[in-house]
């Protein structure tokens, strides 16, 4: 079933990419007082979040909202009186929420089956009643889909004993009728039929309206008999704009603002347990359930389907909460062992649903929320002296009397927090979770029934065959020298994933001419916008690889549990002595597993042919042996010899997997695959993916015993073999990372991949709901690459008799796979620009594109059939103009040379074009023309997670800003500057110290969601209105959807990247396997973006291996308005795919600080001048032969592309284009191309009033005072000011202080963010997240106001991520601030009282000191700057993460002084600038910013410690990374170096 | 590979030469390989490009990064196997090829190229020294026959080739030895003959059935090879010497340079010389011809104890240096000096030769010439001028014609099967098949492409082998 209001599926646009986050809060009277009021007030939230929304093209269209509340009983008994029937005692009938169609007949349909199946189910039918509402506040797109809303009431029936019973009848009525509705009806008419609500307790009124209008809408809730003690709120931000209905939320227990990531494998997991679930409660009633959960709805309202399930079957509210959402239990040294025991015995239950949430969910009679384990949301919270707790997405969310507040705190990652009305009171989380996890014995049961596999006896493992042997197993599973050099032996060796450079311009599987193996046809899915990716080092404790092997228990036995038995891995990745431990565990473990090997080979006399009734006969015999009571299942392919053929191993894996899914047995059964085939990383993933629970891969173990002889002396075979299971390990969890997952368990099975080349029949069959969009090979083909391999492994090839496959995927060889840059494209390239010949020129572009038709890529397919007509060269536009759309990639000043760096800068501003600074910053120097007219500046300002050198300065300086969200060659992923590539220079503008490294997180920490996304943009339009705002994403199965809620987030310009797009340093399983060609994730952008009618509102650019004017030309065609280059830029200036930037070797100066190779850059700007402005040319040429003017007049022409048939590829032949090629159907002026401007709404921003009254400073200097109210809508306070300010004085800004702002209230979003030196904000009240962002110099104070009645040091004052990004300026906040304070702060300097997890991230500089406690992961990443904590409990170590810093006490003054034989008083002996020398000096300078905190916030906190100086002064604790003490010891000596040459000097003169 | 810094931490060094005096009085091989630490760190040099340039400057792609790798690793015969992968003859490249690959070689960027060459050939010497090389002999054979004309490096390459696909090659050669060039045309100084010897040793193993002595045409008819045998391969090499057609061509002392390096390849492996000895003691020699073939004879001249030598070409002097952005990695026009030119020798540039004068007796006494100059026209073309005024004599008794060779010889076997001929006078084929246009019979090597290098010789004859065995068998394992 599909959401109603959404189109069907076509060209390349599915609905079910839909990605949603949001707003979501509540209010609610803690002793369950009901009133009016409250209901009135949650409204009030929904206003005041609605910039977490969104609108689409329609303004009247927002994306959802909703309220769930308790029935309001007084209202409906009068109403219901009035239309002839009366309601029985609250308890004693549900109402139900009914949305059903329009048209009278499918409506009257939908009502027969309540008819049907009530009396059915022993309830009994009260009547219905009409919802009032009033229309007139929809948009036009919305009416044509509005629902008639109606009640429905049913009276408990005589023999349903209590409310929880008739509460599951209702579930099941609910149910019935959906099924009968849905399933019966078979056709779309009854498709908006749907029931937001049938409950004895709650009820939900949601709509397609804008969030302000909810109560506009249902008249019911303007109504003052309508009461409440709860209201929970939800305002949706959709990344499409088609009106659904039932996809706004409440749904029926939850709102969830995030993103289930594995939602996918949730959901198979859930039909998985078809045979193997009962339940007691429940009984033949959950026959009637199924499905449980509906396809092709959102992530939010699956999960709502399921825990409505569990708590169906029994288990309470938060009991199922915690199931769903654990807390990282596995290596957490600080959970107590009976909550971890609690967590262990669960994982085997039920697998975590992943991804960022922040749920609130309520059944009436509690509310409550929880937080994923990452702490991805944000969610504040305050309660009041009279009863209320007001929570929300944000604080600030309803005006309250701040004298009232008794607690303003939040939700903390991985914590529950719940009010229950019946008993009066709010529980927390140590509470909630202490009663569950105590009720039973659950480390008991783990000691009876969890067995580990290293605890099992010992078994014989099988040993390596002899070279022939192997060599020929090796060549029959594909493998080829690269795959030894490039990857099994450096894993064995350094136990990491290897790391390469330079992007893929190899053809994708599909278009191969070798035989690929299966893996290669699959890209791994990642994170952009909707949900982000983890850092799974610094971050590591979310992470977790344990895998449970064999079957599940019963979800919902909810009595007889701890009786069955669980297998246990720390890692799925299983030597050979694991794998025979498992072979036979039925003879150690009472009888309680069965392990059956089934062999994936067959007979090779049948050929390719016979490999389907291979796949046929083994799923039988998986079926069969499993319902004879086998339940660990091992796929083998040990039986490959020269008459047996393998079956892929993933092939075979996901056909079981699928095939027990389909019979609803596979939670009887574990699976376990024992392969020859499996080797990189990827390989791996996909396995894990797509069901595996563990893998041995005895082969890449064979070939490090075959390699023995080459390992060094102090590695032994099984250490070398260790290392490799450690860098898989290491490589499975980055991967996971990338799309924001956790946990293997909840990886396993998820299919978080996209096929590219592989034809619907095989998806469906054995890869099923695999996203794949241009068709491609089927089972016959793959088979016949298998059966060459096979053939040619054991046959008599010369070549293949001592050695592998050359491979050639990695870097160019003859023989090995085919190249776009060859040596001959290179140079054909470099002398036609370098001899400024425009024919060589055409010979590049000549090769280039011939290569293209040898099916090295999508477009290579292409015929240009152009319009028919062909018009006058000279009526084509100018070179000049199409340059203007020509811009060059983000490379960072840093990543290549300055030389490199600036001489594209130049070219790019010679031609009119755009030069990126990548994520470096930018040199003040290159803001102002040069002598001779040129111009170093690069148009486009970068800014991506690290935020290095991202000042005022820097952004004001920028014609365009560029958010980079992902990147082609590795997204999801962040970087790393290695601490020897960061001299002095490249530290100087990047604001960090020299030889120090540096780490650009995989996320950005301010974006987690579409909507904060939207928040970034309007920060950074903010801090310089007049650049355009852009976003840069990589093609993926559904891009163009998460593009659609870029544009709708008010983003100007969108890059779509194409997955071979160039990178400096990535790992390999990135840039060969994440991330699909541009050429479908630009079709799907644009087809999307004009179905949403956004396509005008935003510029589309395509990057990623554009090389040619053709490329331009078919970017265009498919919906492009400018284009992106980088190795092409860089090949013109003399790169020569080295494919060695990581090493920093670079010949040719690009890639490399070597002062010596630098010297050897052989480009000049000119050479880059030629490339672009020959391609213009061609471009014009065949833009007249094609018969287009304009590149307007191009875009989005896909009608003029037809496959080309020429081409005959026996792999190609299966391929489909139709959807690549569709061009939407819309109305005439809807656009098609970029004709609009975004409004950024900064009309409406206070900063417009304080640039007013700070005129006279901005202009003369002169000192002004500014008061200023603030409510939590009035974001990005002073960030457009200080844009002003760092326009007209640079990063020096003005003198301290020089625009004072007195200001009051919750500030709301990014308060003060960039702010600059002059500007002090000093604010009485609170602050939500991201306060301080990008700090640049100005000051930022925050304190509770005079009256509120709270305790400062004990609540929260700021929100998460306060100061990412801050390099220079100053923070005092009295109070305690959330996840992530200082993250990737390189220079402010900042007090605050307390702070949540993963304080100081990725720090690289600033002073950061902390008068109270920190939560967990304390100094992760952080390489840089230093940290005072107050560790009063003396255990700050345990939540410190030790890995790059030292702890240290602090010494008193006279101690060190005496120590630094300075003895006696500061004073005596010359200035000391404390803030100068980080490695001393601690003392005095913690207790100078105790003293200015103090000054700043009165704090007494601050006062009290001043007041005991010596008492607390030992209880602090210096964090100081080792890194940075060892780059400033040695700075230091340098400086005492260069001052004692200097006294030479001078005695020599 | 190799080793990541390995070109920033050592510089290039190549092999040295015996000294110049002692050299020039034997007709022995005088190069000095490098010693093994120091041929290990030629192979950490080598960069492991993402885009080897070597590997495509490389007529036989020799997969350079990996040889340079084991090299420097030290697994010398891990290196063989993936040399001889590409390479039937590595010991004749690794001494005479100019190596294109050194020049397309990343490093030579800067004029730093690694030692490729001298890498090559310090494996394949080890591989012979210590018993490495082996003969691959076929494990199942076909009855297919197969005749290949010409023994030089094509022929040699495309029956070893065949053989070890396992059909049954006959190689036919009208000189005494096989060899072709290498054996006749190369100055022993540069490439000892008994290196040619032990690969026919391995090919005799390997089953390749040698004819020497027998002309197609002469003694027996190309009809006859079209009956006797499944496939025939013309590999007869380019052998028709550009002639210079001025006056005095025919007086005494003036000779085609191929006549006169034959004799002495002839003359050091005890063959009979068979006509009237070309020698160049006491005489005062010219060299026409700027090539490689000229060089030969400077220094052939020079150990038979010439009294002066003096090389022209007609040709500009080349760049000492080239124009390095614009040619890499291509190979380039500059000036390239010899270890002959080393030994002694007066070299002109933009001199043309008009007339042969002689004495009386009818033997060559001097050379006239005239200076050109060379102008480039509108489109690009190169036009020759002679310079008036100019003309100078070059005295000398003896002349060596080393212009180079316009195409196989016709007469004979060519004109008898009646293939088809390419505009330049060569055998017509293509390289994705090398069929000619006469059924079953194919072509490779200078009869087909014209005169070119060894290197690319032992690539045509592995490629036709490959399109050999597949016109047998319907497909084919051989590599191209």
């Amino acid at each position: 079933m599909k959401a109603s209001g959404l189109p069907e599926k076509q060209g390349l646009y599915d609905p079910s990419n839909e990605h949603d986050n949001c707003g979501v809060g509540f209010i609610c009277n803690i002793k369950n007082k009901k009133s009016h009021e409250i209901v009135t007030q949650g409204l009030q939230i929904l206003v005041n979040m609605d910039h977490r929304g969104a609108v689409g093209a329609d303004p009247l269209a927002g994306d959802g909202a909703g309220i769930i509340m308790q029935i309001p009983h007084d209202m409906l008994v009068e109403e219901c009186a009035k239309l002839g029937f009366d309601l029985p005692q609250i308890g004693e009938y549900a109402v139900g929420q009914v949305f059903l169609p329009q048209d009278d007949n499918a409506r009257e349909a939908c009502i027969k089956a309540f008819d049907t199946v009530i009396p059915r189910e022993g309830q009994e039918l009260l009547g219905w009643r009409d919802v009032p509402v009033d229309n007139s506040c929809l948009g036009e797109s919305v009416k044509a889909t509005e629902p008639v809303i109606r009640q429905i009431f049913i009276k408990k029936g005589a023999d349903t004993v209590d409310e929880t019973a008739f509460e599951r009848k209702l579930f099941v009525i609910r149910k019935q009728v959906h099924h009968v509705v849905w399933d019966e009806a078979g056709d779309d008419s009854h498709a908006n039929f749907y029931m937001p609500t049938l409950s004895t307790r709650t009820i939900v009124y949601k709509g397609m309206v804008l969030s302000g209008n909810l109560g506009n809408f249902y008249l019911d809730l303007q109504d003052e008999r309508t009461t409440s003690a709860l209201a929970l709120v939800h305002q949706r931000f959709s990344t499409n704009t088609f009106p659904s209905w039932e996809l706004a939320q409440p749904f029926r227990y939850l709102c969830h603002n995030g993103e289930i990531n594995t939602v996918r494998g949730n959901i198979n997991w859930m039909a998985a347990r078809k045979a193997t679930m009962s339940s007691e409660v429940l009984g033949d009633d959950l026959d009637k359930l199924w499905p449980l959960i509906g396809d092709g709805s959102s992530d939010s309202a699956t999960f709502d389907n399921a825990l409505e399930l569990l708590v169906a079957g029994g288990y309470s509210l938060s009991h199922a909460m915690m199931m769903m959402i654990p807390e990282a239990w596995d290596s957490n040294p600080l959970m107590d062992d009976d909550r971890r025991a609690f967590y262990e015995y669960h994982a085997a239950l039920m697998e975590p649903w992943d991804g960022p949430a922040a749920v609130c969910f309520t059944d009436g009679r509690q509310i409550g929320a929880t937080l994923d384990r990452n702490g991805l949301r944000p969610a504040r919270y305050v309660v009041t002296d009279d009863d209320f707790v007001i929570m929300g997405s944000e604080v600030g969310v309803i005006p309250i009397d701040e004298s009232k507040i008794v607690k303003k705190w939040r939700l903390q990652p991985g914590k529950m927090f719940l009010i229950d009305f019946e008993e009066g009171r709010i529980i927390d989380d140590e509470e909630i979770k202490s009663s569950l996890t105590k009720a039973k014995p659950y480390q008991e049961w783990l000691n009876r029934t969890q067995i580990k596999v290293e605890d099992l006896p010992e078994e014989n493992p099988a040993m390596a065959p002899d070279h022939e042997t192997m060599l020929e197993a090796q060549q029959a599973f594909g493998y080829t020298q690269e795959d030894n050099k490039h990857f099994i032996k450096p894993m064995a060796l350094t136990g990491q994933d290897p790391i390469g450079s330079m992007g893929r311009d190899t053809p994708i599987a599909v278009l191969s001419a070798r035989p690929k193996i299966l893996y290669d046809y699959f890209t791994q899915n990642f994170a952009q916008v909707t949900n982000p990716p983890i850092d799974p080092i610094r971050e590591e404790l979310v992470m977790s690889l344990v895998s449970l092997i064999g079957p599940r228990p019963n979800l919902l036995n909810v009595n007889r549990i701890g009786t069955h038995k669980r297998l246990e891995v720390r890692q799925p990745i299983l030597t050979n002595l694991d794998l025979e431990k498992i072979r036979h565990i039925e003879n150690h473990v009472d009888k309680g597993f069965k392990t059956y090997t089934l062999s994936m080979c067959y007979p090779a006399d049948q050929g390719a042919g016979g490999m389907e009734a291979a796949l046929e006969k083994m799923f039988a015999k998986a079926e069969q042996v499993v319902n004879e009571g086998y339940n660990i299942l091992v796929l083998s392919d040990r039986g490959i010899d020269k008459d047996h053929i393998a079956i892929p191993a993933l092939l075979a894996t996901a056909g079981v997997h699928h095939h027990l899914i389909r019979t609803g047995l596979r939670t009887a059964a574990g699976l376990v695959i024992e392969t020859g085939e499996a080797r990189r990383v990827h390989d791996f993933c996909l396995l894990g993916g797509y069901g595996a629970e563990a893998i041995n891969p005895y082969l890449a173990f064979d070939t490090i015993v075959d390699f023995a002889d080459e390992l060094p002396d102090d590695v032994s075979i099984e250490e070398a073999q260790k290392r490799y299971v450690k860098a898989v390990d290491k490589g499975m969890l980055k991967v996971f990372s990338k799309m924001g997952i956790s946990t293997f368990q909840s990886y396993c099975g998820a299919q978080i991949f996209d096929a590219i080349g592989l034809n619907d029949e095989l998806i469906e069959r054995y890869f099923t709901k695999t996203a794949s969009k241009v068709g491609g090979i089927g089972l016959l083909e793959l088979a016949t690459e298998t059966v060459r391999r096979h053939q040619a492994a054991f046959g008599n090839d010369p070549l293949l008799k001592t050695q592998l496959d050359v491979g050639g995927e990695l870097a160019w060889r003859h023989r090995g796979e085919t190249h776009a840059w060859t040596p001959e494209t290179i140079s054909l390239l470099q002398h036609a620009v370098r001899k400024s010949d425009r024919d060589t020129y055409r010979q590049y572009e000549a090769a280039m594109n011939e290569h293209d038709v040898k099916v090295q890529n999508l477009r290579g397919l292409f015929k240009l059939k152009g319009t028919g007509k062909s018009v006058p060269l000279d009526e084509v536009e100018s070179v000049s103009d199409i340059c203007k759309r020509f811009s060059t990639g983000a490379m960072s000043f840093g990543s290549i040379s300055w030389e490199a760096h600036t001489t594209i800068a130049i070219a790019m501003n010679r031609i009119g074009g755009k030069s990126n600074t990548g994520e470096g910053g930018e040199e003040a120097v290159r803001f102002k023309p040069m002598e001779n007219g040129d111009s170093m500046r690069s148009a486009i300002k970068q800014v991506a997670s690290g935020r290095f050198g991202v000042t005022a300065e820097y952004l004001v300086n920028a014609d365009e800003i560029q958010i980079k969200m992902a990147q082609g060659a590795k997204p999801g992923e962040g970087g790393q500057l290695p601490g020897h590539k960061v001299n002095e220079w490249i530290g100087r503008v990047r604001h960090s110290t020299p030889g120090v490294g540096l780490i650009s997180p995989p996320p950005h920490h301010d974006i987690y969601s579409i909507e904060d996304l939207a928040q970034l943009i309007h920060d950074l339009k903010n801090i310089n209105p007049t650049a355009r705002i852009s976003v840069k994403l990589v093609s993926e199965v559904g891009v163009g959807t998460v593009a659609a809620g870029v544009s709708k987030a008010y983003a100007d310009h969108v890059t779509i990247s194409g997955f071979d797009g160039g990178t400096g340093a990535s790992p390999l399983t990135s840039t060969q396997h994440a991330g699909g060609p541009w050429e479908i994730g630009l079709a799907e952008t644009h087809q999307t973006l004009v179905m949403n009618k956004l396509r005008g509102r935003i510029s589309v650019q395509v990057d990623g291996g554009l090389r040619t004017a053709r490329d331009v030309i078919v970017g265009a065609l498919l919906g492009a308005d400018e284009f992106g280059f980088a190795t092409g830029a860089l090949v013109a200036e003399g790169c020569l795919m080295m494919r060695k930037c990581h090493l920093n070797t670079c010949p040719v100066g690009i890639a490399t600080q070597n002062s010596d190779l630098r010297k050897l850059f052989p480009g000049e700007p000119g050479h880059v001048v030629n490339y672009f402005t020959y391609m213009a040319e061609e471009i014009r040429i065949l833009m007249a032969e094609l018969g287009f003017r304009t590149i307007n007049e191009m875009i989005g022409r896909s009608d003029t592309i037809e496959m080309n048939d020429a081409i005959n590829h026996w792999k190609a032949e299966g391929l489909d284009f139709s959807g690549l090629l569709h061009k939407p159907d819309v109305d005439e002026g809807v656009s098609i191309y970029n004709t609009e401007t975004q409004d950024h709404g900064l009309d409406k921003a206070l900063d417009n009033g304080l640039i007013e009254q700070a005129k006279d400073a901005i202009e003369n200097g002169t000192p002004v005072k500014i008061k200023s109210t603030l409510i939590n809508v009035n974001r990005t306070f002073g960030t457009m000011l200080s844009g002003r300010v760092a326009m007209k004085y640079g990063k020096t800004g003005l003198p301290e202080d020089t625009i004072f702002i007195d200001a009051t209230g919750t500030a709301g979003q990014s308060l003060g963010a960039w702010l600059s030196p002059g500007i002090t904000i000093d604010l009485k009240g609170d602050a939500n997240d991201y306060v301080g962002k990008g700090l640049a110099g100005g000051r930022i104070v925050v304190r509770p106001a005079d009256i509120c009645p709270i305790t400062a040091e004990d609540n929260m004052i700021a929100g998460n991520t306060c100061l990412y990004g801050a390099t220079s300026g100053e923070a005092y906040l009295r109070g305690i601030a959330g996840e992530r304070f200082a993250v990737r702060n390189s220079g402010a300097t900042t007090v605050v009282e307390g702070v949540g997890d993963h304080g100081c991230e990725y720090m690289t500089g600033g002073i950061v000191c902390v008068l109270g406690s920190t939560g967990r992961n304390f100094a992760a990443g952080m390489s840089g700057g230093i940290a005072y904590v107050l560790d009063e409990t003396g255990d700050f170590e345990t939540r410190c993460n030790m890995a790059q810093v030292d702890l240290e006490p602090i010494e008193a003054e006279d101690v060190q002084m005496e120590r630094e034989g300075q003895g006696g008083d500061l004073e005596n002996h010359g200035r000391v600038d404390i803030q100068h020398d980080m490695t001393r000096y601690d003392a005095q300078r913690l207790k100078g910013l105790i003293e200015s905190h103090l000054h700043y916030t009165d704090s007494a906190r601050a006062q009290d410690i001043l007041n005991n100086w010596d008492t607390y002064l030992p209880k602090f604790v210096k964090v100081m990374p080792v890194d940075y003490r060892r780059a400033l010891l040695e700075m230091q000596a340098k400086d005492r170096a260069a001052e004692h040459d200097g006294v030479n000097t001078s005695v020599g003169n | 590979m190799g080793k990541p810094t390995g070109f920033l931490e050592n510089d290039r060094q190549d092999r040295s030469y015996g000294p110049i005096k002692d050299r020039v009085n034997h007709y022995n091989e005088f190069v000095v390989p490098l010693k093994d630490d120091e041929l290990k760190a030629q192979g950490s040099r080598c960069m492991d490009c993402g885009i080897p340039y070597c590997h495509n400057g490389c007529p036989v792609m020799n997969i350079i990064p990996e040889w340079n790798d084991l090299t420097y690793q030290g697994d010398l015969k891990g290196a063989l196997d993936i040399l001889h992968s590409t390479n039937n003859f590595p010991e004749f490249t690794g001494r005479i090829c100019p190596a294109p690959c050194e020049a397309a070689c990343t490093l030579n960027l800067d004029d730093r190229p690694v030692t490729i060459k001298t890498i090559e050939c310090a494996i394949i010497d080890a591989g012979w020294e210590k018993g490495w090389v082996k003969p691959s002999i076929a494990k199942t054979h076909t009855d297919k026959t197969v005749a290949v004309v010409g023994a030089g490096p094509a022929g040699m390459a495309c029956s070893q080739q065949l053989a070890r696909a396992g059909h049954k090659v006959s190689l036919y050669e009208k000189n005494e030895h096989a060899g072709g060039l290498l054996r006749y045309g190369i100055p022993d100084f540069k490439l000892d003959k008994s290196i040619i010897d032990r690969r026919l040793g391995q090919m005799q193993t390997e089953g390749v059935d040698f004819r020497p002595n027998m002309t197609i045409g002469v003694d027996i008819t190309a009809a006859k090879l079209l009956e006797d045998y499944d496939a025939v391969v013309l590999t007869g090499g380019s052998e028709s010497p550009r002639d210079l057609p001025v006056p005095g061509r025919t007086l005494n002392g003036v000779h085609f340079a191929m006549d006169f390096l034959t004799q002495q390849n002839r003359r050091n492996g005890g063959e009979p010389v068979g006509v009237e000895d070309i020698l160049a003691t006491d005489a005062n020699v010219l060299v026409i011809g700027g090539g490689d073939t000229g060089s030969d004879c400077v220094g052939t001249s020079v150990r038979q104890g010439a009294n002066s030598i003096t090389q022209i070409e007609i040709m500009p002097k080349p760049p000492e240096k080239e124009d390095k952005l614009a040619t890499w990695p291509h190979w380039p026009q500059k000036l390239r000096t010899s270890t002959s030119h080393e030994e002694g020798c007066e070299r002109d540039w933009n001199v043309v030769t008009k007339e042969f004068l002689g004495d009386d007796d009818g033997n060559l006494r001097a050379a006239k010439c005239m200076r050109v100059e060379w102008t480039q026209d509108e489109g690009g073309q190169w036009n020759m001028s002679e310079i008036e005024g100019s003309e100078f004599e070059i005295a000398c008794e003896r002349a060596f014609l080393a212009m180079g060779f316009v195409h196989p010889i016709h007469t004979g076997m060519i004109d008898e099967l009646g293939v088809d001929k390419d505009g330049r006078g060569n055998v017509a084929a293509n390289t994705e098949d090398y069929q000619t246009t006469v059924d079953k019979v194919f072509a490779a090597g200078d009869m087909r492409r014209g005169q070119s290098l060894v290197v690319w010789a032992i690539r045509e004859g592995r490629q036709a082998a490959r399109s050999v065995d597949k016109f047998l068998m319907g497909s084919t394992e051989l590599p191209r």
